[in-house]
């Protein structure tokens, strides 16, 4: 379980979240909506351990992390438990993507890689559904194909918290759905705490257990999607009309409205 | 290629895609093995004829011969062989391979294809030292002394100034790259009031130093930046996986574990100490620090656990083929291989850049 409490963050002086407090229960997944530039990226950042805190704390299990710039064998420690996805997956590396799964494991791999960690490598390519991309070169994949291969070693890390920064943004509709699912599967069969950024708002009303709207510096709404997305709340949240409908397991469906329909 | 299927249950045995995949893996970094072994043999090759240029010419068998000390061979020989090339030569190899290496680490550190300690002022940063020295008169100390460690002490100035760019919160790898650059302008100017203000005698020997020479090579100048250099190369082969990382981009290396702020420091400090020792012995020399690495990526890409020697071997080899080059252009005379590194390394590197891309890694 992950405790935000009252946190504040703030990035070259200014600060962006405020007053931010949040319980993320494990073998859920739990997705953060808002308009660009809310910080939805400077949170999981700040989670991961990448950013200090401006103020509040952070607690994740026994382990606790307030204002104060925590020592680096406390921070080596925190980090070991997250995976973040970072929202950029752009790179020209001449690395295979075998080996760049294989650096999600990074404090544990020598020199020689053995078979058992290119089998279970090759286990997490083959959960993304890219197996026979193993061989090919980071840099010459497209965007999407990239996207999973880094996810793939996200995987990799075994960790018990996944911080994911839209992960599906460069995926076509298929691959949105079995990267989804995947994250699903491993969440609850892990019991993982899992946090993801989307901008898709059905695919968060689908996937998360729990949504987080920030708005603003400030978390405007959070709780199950049934229960808390409505026409006023996005209207505010984004400044556009929207319709809410309901899909056939009750989950909210958005369908946004353009400013002609007024007219 | 058949594709998996997208949502498998967990697999215990290794599927055929796999089992190949992980085949193929292993090929690649066999073949890997294979590029490091032929440029070890050229190395070996370029030393022999290293050994047999010179003002009277031996066959490379005549120095094979003498090398392992088998057959029959001119008395001569064997004292030229030992007692005069080969330090020399094998100072070429030393001096090659902490410069390539060193330049490799400098370009994944700062992710940049420009970065090697020559551009980033650790060189003109020693000839400074050097120039200051001399003009000193080696402070006393002698100038087989004075001159090397006025050269080291000058280029640990440089890096101390990159250093305090690195523990910068926000320094970026650009921040890094520009104040080395600065650092370049700077020391080169004051090279050239040190050579304004100094008689033209003094000028003279301030130039030949700069220009590089590996004839100054004795067993004990060998023995230092050879063991310095492989001791460094050790201690940052235990980094490759890291640099790997970094290589992703440093939030992806953050997010893996790496302290980029302790490999920076770590990386830039051993690369330092290597190139500045490599540099203080035997002058200024260009280009192999910048080229070498190119060449080595291109033979097995960014995985540092090759890039890093590879680089090294390479870097021995391009320096063993310029003093080669320095002793044959103009028979009898020996051709400065600062200059000779720099001719024939601007050609070379502009086919590098132009050159169709090849099958990378």
């Amino acid at each position: 379980m992950i405790q935000l409490d009252n946190l504040a963050l703030a990035r070259s002086g200014r600060t962006i979240l405020h007053g931010l407090s949040a319980t993320l229960q494990p073998g859920a997944i739990h997705v953060v909506l808002g308009p660009n530039g809310t910080g939805k990226t400077t949170l999981l950042r700040a989670m991961a351990g990448d950013l200090p805190l401006a103020g509040g704390a952070i607690t994740h299990g026994e382990h606790s992390r307030g204002a104060q710039a925590p020592g680096r064998r406390v921070l080596e420690a925190w980090r070991r438990d997250f995976a973040y996805m970072p929202q950029d997956c752009s790179t020209e590396v001449s690395l295979s993507v075998l080996e760049v799964v294989v650096l999600g494991n990074l404090g544990q791999i020598g020199l020689r890689l053995d078979d058992a960690q290119l089998q279970r490598a090759m286990e997490k390519l083959s959960q993304v559904g890219i197996a026979h991309l193993a061989g090919r070169s980071i840099g010459s994949l497209s965007g999407g194909q990239r996207q999973m291969a880094f996810f793939a070693q996200v995987l990799m890390r075994e960790p018990k918290v996944m911080l994911l920064d839209e992960p599906v943004s460069a995926l076509d509709l298929r691959h949105q759905i079995a990267l989804l699912d995947r994250v699903r599967q491993e969440t609850s069969s892990r019991n993982l705490v899992t946090v993801v950024v989307l901008h898709d708002l059905n695919l968060a009303c689908q996937y998360a257990d729990n949504l987080l709207v920030l708005v603003d510096g400030k978390l405007a709404a959070s709780g199950h999607p049934g229960e808390i997305v409505t026409a006023e709340l996005l209207q505010s949240t984004y400044g556009v009309a929207v319709d809410i409908l309901k899909d056939r397991q009750g989950r909210p469906v958005v369908q946004p409205l353009s400013a002609q329909a007024f007219a | 290629m058949p594709s998996a299927p997208m949502n498998k249950p967990e697999a215990v045995v290794p599927t055929a895609v796999e089992r190949d995949a992980i085949a193929e893996h292993r090929l690649r970094e066999r073949k890997r093995w294979r590029n490091c072994l032929l440029f070890t043999l050229l190395c070996g090759a370029c030393l022999v004829l290293d050994i047999a240029t010179g003002p009277s010419m031996l066959s490379p068998w005549d120095v094979l011969r003498s090398l392992l000390d088998i057959g029959e061979r001119p008395a001569m020989t064997d004292t030229i062989v030992h007692d005069l090339r080969l330090p020399v030569a094998l100072m070429a190899l030393a001096v090659g391979a902490s410069l390539g290496a060193g330049g490799a680490q400098m370009q994944t550190l700062l992710n940049n294809p420009m970065a090697s300690p020559y551009t980033l002022g650790m060189a003109a940063a020693a000839g400074f030292g050097a120039a200051l020295s001399l003009a000193f008169g080696s402070f006393g100390l002698g100038p087989l002394i004075g001159v090397p460690l006025g050269a080291f002490a000058c280029s640990m100035l440089a890096v101390l100034f990159l250093f305090a760019l690195a523990t910068l919160r926000h320094a970026g790898s650009h921040t890094i790259i520009l104040g080395g650059i600065a650092m370049l302008f700077l020391f080169q100017s004051l090279l050239s009031l040190v050579q304004f203000l100094s008689s033209p005698e003094l000028s003279q020997q301030i130039l030949f130093w700069l220009f590089g020479n590996l004839g100054k090579a004795t067993w004990t100048t060998l023995g230092i930046t050879a063991g310095v250099t492989l001791l460094c190369c050790v201690i940052l082969m235990g980094d490759a996986w890291k640099l790997a990382a970094l290589s992703l981009g440093e939030t992806r290396a953050v997010s893996l574990g790496v302290n980029i702020r302790v490999l920076r420091l770590k990386i830039l400090i051993l690369v330092a100490v290597m190139t500045a020792t490599a540099t203080s012995f035997v002058g200024v020399i260009g280009f192999v620090g910048l080229v070498s690495p190119h060449i080595a990526r291109m033979m097995v890409g960014e995985d540092q656990r090759f890039l890093l020697p590879l680089s090294a071997i390479c870097g021995a080899f391009m320096l063993s083929a310029a003093s080669v080059l320095s002793k044959s252009i103009v028979p009898g005379a020996l051709f400065p291989i600062g200059i000779v590194t720099a001719i024939v390394g601007v050609p070379f590197l502009l086919w590098l850049i132009f050159a169709p891309q090849r099958g990378r890694s």
